[in-house]
């Protein structure tokens, strides 16, 4: 039977890579990540896992470590968060372009300078082009489950492709809610045993990794990365729709919360999300307002139909963005407005959250107040719209 | 007519230094950097050189420094002060400029950057506080956890077998030729301190004249992280972690200087 337990985030994560059981993790300290490798180191010590657990230098050391631990035939996990994925980001192209399915637990922390240890997604943004996948969570029950099937979906033949799976720094972190967990052999047999095609030193089939390649072969080793993702869009389906005849959670690209009959629809990631889905319920009883969220679990690779396709009985939609390309906006927004190319439907972005700045739900009720405004008007005038920030 | 006694209360032995702010800090009871914030503090003031000295702060415990001690201060990267020093201090090489790191931040992340400053000779002073630990982490193994030692990622202690044995920053700089002042010392005893106070204040000096890579290590105490008392934190420092790092001078190239 599954256990219905307390954790926090952190230890959600933890707990997940425990029953991975990884040959190797390599790790470096970073708030707010922290705690989830004290509990892993725990696991360590306690003989829970047979893990050959490193402590690094540094995060560039750890990808480093757990690149060439996975040439090596191992299944490696490492975490980190924020400046410490900015470190690795070197070694983030080189682990997607040497094929190494590593998986990655992400706590969301804001970028440097000013330093600032809270939430908000420019961190995993950064990575967007880095050829890695990336699931984001609304709760400890997906970032549990997310890191779980991070394994099967970046381990899969088609794949062979590093995975991150995002949870939100210290909202999601370090808050304890109930989940639900597998048993550990149940989880073990879900993941399988994994087996490399190639790796360091098979002597039968001997391999070089990443080798120079330049005008003559760069060009095709990128085209072949760019067909692992596409192939990634049918197997993140297939391992969602097993996972949850196992557990009866259902994991997909998107999460529809009321937008089938909505008229303003919310579109976002992590833990906003579930504060959204309670707004548009408020909205929905207090304002009349039609409203509904659809949360964007797998951003990479990016379900552009399916999104298009989840938006287009909307009047006004609204795209939440922790983040800011700066000197273009929202990233998710820029790709919503991308996915839904040719439709007339007004849409605007909402930068929120930068640095942990909190988001009460009375923001997001009023978000959708702006929706249906917007919906009347007919247009989204200003498009970009600040929440929460003081000028 | 004032009398001998209202004379003395004037001049007072004990001051707030003028460069230390009126902010509470937040260290923990009993941690190191709150005498090393004081001491550098006094040292800016009597060498006069407030208005020409410039901080560079870690990642670690001493993040928050700039709110504590009044001169210009530049956060830096996880492990980059001394890059960062290199390029104030290039630009500006008649102000002084002071590193503050932690282990982790100077010996772990940063140590190239520790090691190729030093090998340049920067003419810089690099304040190195050594307790041991990630402390503002909450208690991870750093690079200078002592064998044996319990950490929240150690929890049956350092395996010098699959972690490898601490590292000694002096040992490893005093081979590098352009090293100008080099030494360990500790902040655990009125003696010690004393100590640590005149090694900071040559290392001050001798890049005020304008000779040299100064680094003073300092072993210093983490009550919350080692889970022991403040005075069981000094017998700690005292008793068993000055075995693994003993303190003295390792390397000292001056002439002239106090």
């Amino acid at each position: 039977m599954p256990e219905r337990v307390a954790k926090t985030g952190n230890d959600a994560a933890a707990y997940a890579l425990k029953q991975i059981n990884p040959d190797v993790v390599a790790a470096y300290p970073i708030t707010p990540q922290t705690e989830l490798m004290h509990k892993f180191a725990e696991y360590v010590a306690d003989g829970d896992v047979d893990t050959e657990f490193v402590q690094v230098e540094s995060e560039h050391s750890a990808m480093s470590a757990v690149v060439g631990a996975s040439l090596a035939g191992a299944r490696c996990c490492t975490a980190t968060s924020s400046a410490g994925l900015a470190l690795m980001w070197e070694i983030l192209y080189v682990a997607s372009g040497s094929r190494c399915p590593i998986v990655m637990p992400l706590v969301n922390r804001a970028l440097s300078s000013p330093i600032n240890i809270h939430c908000d997604h420019s961190d995993s943004m950064g990575a967007r082009d880095s050829g890695w996948l990336q699931l984001y969570a609304e709760n400890s029950q997906e970032a549990y489950d997310n890191v779980l099937q991070a394994v099967r979906i970046a381990e899969h033949p088609d794949v062979m492709l590093p995975t991150m799976a995002t949870l939100d720094g210290f909202i999601l972190s370090h808050t304890i809610e109930a989940l639900e967990v597998n048993e550990d052999d149940v989880a073990k047999e879900f993941i399988g045993e994994y087996k490399r095609d190639y790796s360091l030193i098979d002597v039968e089939n001997p391999s070089t990794f990443g080798p120079l390649a330049l005008q003559n072969y760069y060009f095709e080793y990128k085209k072949q990365q760019i067909d692992a993702m596409d192939a990634a869009r049918d197997v993140v389906l297939e391992v969602g729709r097993e996972y949850g005849e196992l557990t009866g959670r259902d994991y997909g690209f998107l999460d529809s919360y009321k937008c089938e009959d909505a008229d303003v629809i919310m579109v976002g990631l992590g833990s906003t999300m579930g504060t959204a889905k309670e707004a548009a319920d408020r909205v929905r009883s207090e304002n009349g307002i039609a409203a509904g969220v659809l949360k964007v679990r797998c951003f990479r690779p990016f379900p552009a139909s399916e999104i298009a396709d989840a938006l287009s009985g909307a009047s006004a939609i609204g795209v939440m963005d922790r983040s800011v390309s700066f000197g273009l906006g929202g990233p998710l927004y820029h790709e919503v407005r991308s996915a839904m190319y040719g439709s007339q439907t007004p849409t605007a972005d909402f930068i929120y959250g930068l640095g942990g700045r909190d988001i009460p739900l009375g923001d997001l009720k009023d978000i959708f107040v702006q929706l249906d405004e917007i919906r009347k008007e007919g247009k989204a005038e200003p498009d970009v719209r600040y929440v929460g920030l003081r000028e | 007519m004032m009398t001998d006694t209202a004379t003395v209360i004037k001049t007072p032995l004990y001051k707030r230094p003028r460069c230390l702010t009126d902010e509470v800090t937040h260290y923990c009871s009993g941690c190191g950097h709150g005498i090393m914030h004081r001491m550098l503090a006094e040292l800016i003031d009597e060498l006069d050189i407030r208005e020409k000295t410039i901080g560079i702060a870690p990642v670690g415990c001493a993040v928050l420094a700039y709110n504590y001690i009044d001169i210009d201060w530049s956060e830096a990267a996880h492990g980059r002060p001394p890059a960062v020093a290199t390029g104030i201090k290039r630009v500006q090489p008649d102000k002084i400029v002071f590193t503050y790191q932690g282990d982790g931040d100077l010996a772990s992340i940063g140590m190239a950057e520790t090691i190729h400053a030093a090998n340049r000779g920067e003419n810089i002073t690099i304040i190195f506080i050594n307790n041991g630990i990630y402390a503002m982490t909450q208690g991870q193994m750093a690079p200078t956890t002592l064998a044996g030692q319990v950490t929240t990622t150690t929890p049956r202690g350092r395996s010098v077998e699959e972690e490898g044995p601490p590292i000694k920053v002096c040992e490893l700089l005093q081979g590098f030729e352009r090293v100008r002042l080099l030494a360990r010392t500790a902040v655990n005893s009125p003696e010690n301190v004393r100590k640590t106070r005149k090694l900071l204040k040559k290392a001050l000096m001798y890049q005020i004249e304008g000779t040299g890579f100064s680094l003073i290590e300092v072993l210093s105490a983490c009550p919350t992280y080692w889970r022991k008392t403040p005075q069981d934190c000094s017998d700690f420092i005292e008793n068993v972690m000055s075995a693994t790092f003993p303190l003295r001078v390792f390397k000292d190239t001056g002439k002239g200087l106090p």
